[in-house]
């Protein structure tokens, strides 16, 4: 398997099948943050049974640890190793080959993101899970009320906007590029996986978005 | 109508691959619009050697198009602001009296300065030694019909046969990657009956020497599609990564 490391194939199928997980992950993340929107109970079950600190949920949560560090680590591997490939001489005339904006600027876009992902670690997962794993007081259970506690502050929503208007970026470029990566692609399904990939990022970011800007202005646990 | 027009151009000039290049900035009076960029090149070179200057040395043969020597970046653009053409077919009417033109040698690193505007290609050729071939044993030639290929096989080998090796996809990619190129080479043999039988060992070999000549890992920006020559779609590279794959997993 060490082609995996050593060839620049490997190494795409390797940035792919991690983003894919990833975007698996926030898709489920999604669809529990929708439920904030009608019950906070509902979701507190969730959070704190379903999930919790059991066993499946450590795993699950090391599992997407695993995922982001080999995501980065080899987004990072792949960028310096492309510069170098370009050469110590860039061009007077810079490029006017018209291309994706997004494509010209993972690297910087996965930044936003990693940005963003530490602040909301820091908010949330750390007041929660990771303080009850470790015994930590302070512990909270009742993750829909720190969520509305967050969110109730306005630079709290425009830093998740901003951030999630980032993993749109990448998200567009990402998600056909590591479908072709794979090489699940070809001359007519082109198209369609792109259409494809702006529909799941637009449902991903607006999913979260809409949820911050609905807790921040109470139309929140609406059935509760 | 074509006119004659008065143009500046910056050439990179080096001396030699170890050299440190720089531009040059030359005045050309009357270059007719209908005169092609290499006749312009070559009527600089004429001014420069009457001036007992050296002349700017750079790549080009058939000048028709079909045998990939010419290579220049020009204005933004390896081979020109003009579309699915080469250098060579690339004519001054594409400019305007007053202009300056910026003309520079595919930067990448796989593609080292030889000279001014000359280029190392030679890991091309290392890449198709790798595997970019049918091994034939000669005998007598059967006839063409006795393999049927599915039209639509044939018309996409021939599409990725149209490759001529120019090195555009490179010296466009922000990632110096080759992937385009190896893509088309491999295509058009993977499409084709011959050349399934060494689809496998071809794919894996030709991909291990293009990463160990210094091209980059492919990240699908498309800029290689867009400036080809010859029109080569970037889902050749999408079968490249099957083709890779597939073989990987058959190990
Ligand atoms: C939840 C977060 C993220 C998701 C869902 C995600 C998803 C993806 C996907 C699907 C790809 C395409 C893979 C391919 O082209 O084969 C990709 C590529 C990439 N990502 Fe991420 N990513 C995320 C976060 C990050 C972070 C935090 C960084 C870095 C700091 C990053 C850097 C990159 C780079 C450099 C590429 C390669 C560019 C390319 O191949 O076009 N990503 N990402
Ligand atoms: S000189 Fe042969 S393709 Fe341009």
């Amino acid at each position: 398997m060490s082609w995996l490391i050593n060839s620049s194939i490997g190494r795409k199928v390797v940035q792919s099948l991690s983003g894919l997980f990833l975007i698996l992950f926030l898709l489920f993340h999604m669809c529990m943050n929708v439920v904030l929107i009608f019950n906070y109970e509902t979701y507190d079950f969730l959070a704190n049974e379903i999930l919790g600190a059991n066993w499946w949920a450590i795993v699950g949560t090391l599992i997407i640890a695993l995922g982001v560090v080999i995501h980065i680590l080899y987004g990072i591997i792949l960028t310096l190793q492309n510069q170098k490939a370009r050469g110590k001489d860039k061009y007077a005339s810079s490029s006017k080959t018209p291309q994706a904006w997004s494509s010209k600027n993972m690297f910087v876009l996965g930044l936003v993101i990693l940005i963003f992902v530490l602040l909301h670690l820091y908010q949330m997962w750390y007041e929660m899970q990771f303080k009850e794993l470790f015994h930590i007081s302070g512990a909270r259970t009742d993750g829909a009320q720190l969520v509305a506690e967050k969110f109730s502050q306005l630079w709290v929503v425009v830093a998740y906007i901003i951030g999630f208007i980032g993993l749109w970026f990448h998200l567009t470029h990402g998600f056909w590029s590591a479908l072709h990566t794979v090489g699940w692609n070809n001359t007519v399904w082109m198209k369609r996986i792109k259409v494809l990939g702006n529909i799941v990022s637009t449902i991903i970011c607006l999913g979260f978005i809409v949820v911050a800007i609905a807790v921040h202005l109470g139309y929140s646990n609406l059935l509760g | 109508m074509d006119k004659d027009i008065n143009i500046t151009v910056k050439v990179w000039r080096q001396k030699g691959p170890k050299e440190k290049g720089h531009f040059e900035t030359y005045e050309l009076k009357n270059i007719s619009q209908g005169s092609s960029f290499l006749e312009m090149l070559d009527i600089l070179n004429e001014q420069l050697i009457n001036e007992g200057k050296v002349p700017v040395v750079f790549d080009h043969d058939c000048r028709e198009g079909i045998c990939g020597m010419c290579s220049l970046y020009i204005n933004g653009h390896p081979h020109g602001p003009d579309e699915d053409i080469t250098t060579c077919q690339l004519h001054m009417r594409k400019f305007n009296d007053g202009d300056t033109i910026t003309v520079e040698p595919w930067r990448s690193a796989g593609f080292p300065v030889i000279r001014d505007l000359m280029v190392d290609r030679t890991a091309f050729d290392k890449i198709i030694q790798a595997g970019g071939y049918v091994s034939v044993n000669t005998g007598g030639v059967p006839d063409a019909n006795s393999i049927p290929i599915p039209r639509h096989d044939a018309e996409a080998a021939m599409d990725a046969a149209a490759c001529i090796g120019c090195g555009a996809c490179v010296a466009a990619c922000k990632n110096g990657s080759a992937m385009l190129f190896v893509a088309a080479k491999v295509s058009q043999f993977a499409l084709l009956p011959q050349g399934k039988v060494e689809a496998a060992r071809r794919a894996k070999r030709m991909v291990a020497k293009m990463d160990e000549l210094g091209f980059g890992n492919c990240t699908n920006t498309g800029a290689c599609e867009v400036e080809c020559p010859k029109n080569i779609s970037i889902t050749n590279i999408a079968r490249l990564n099957r083709e890779f794959l597939k073989a990987k997993f058959k190990d």
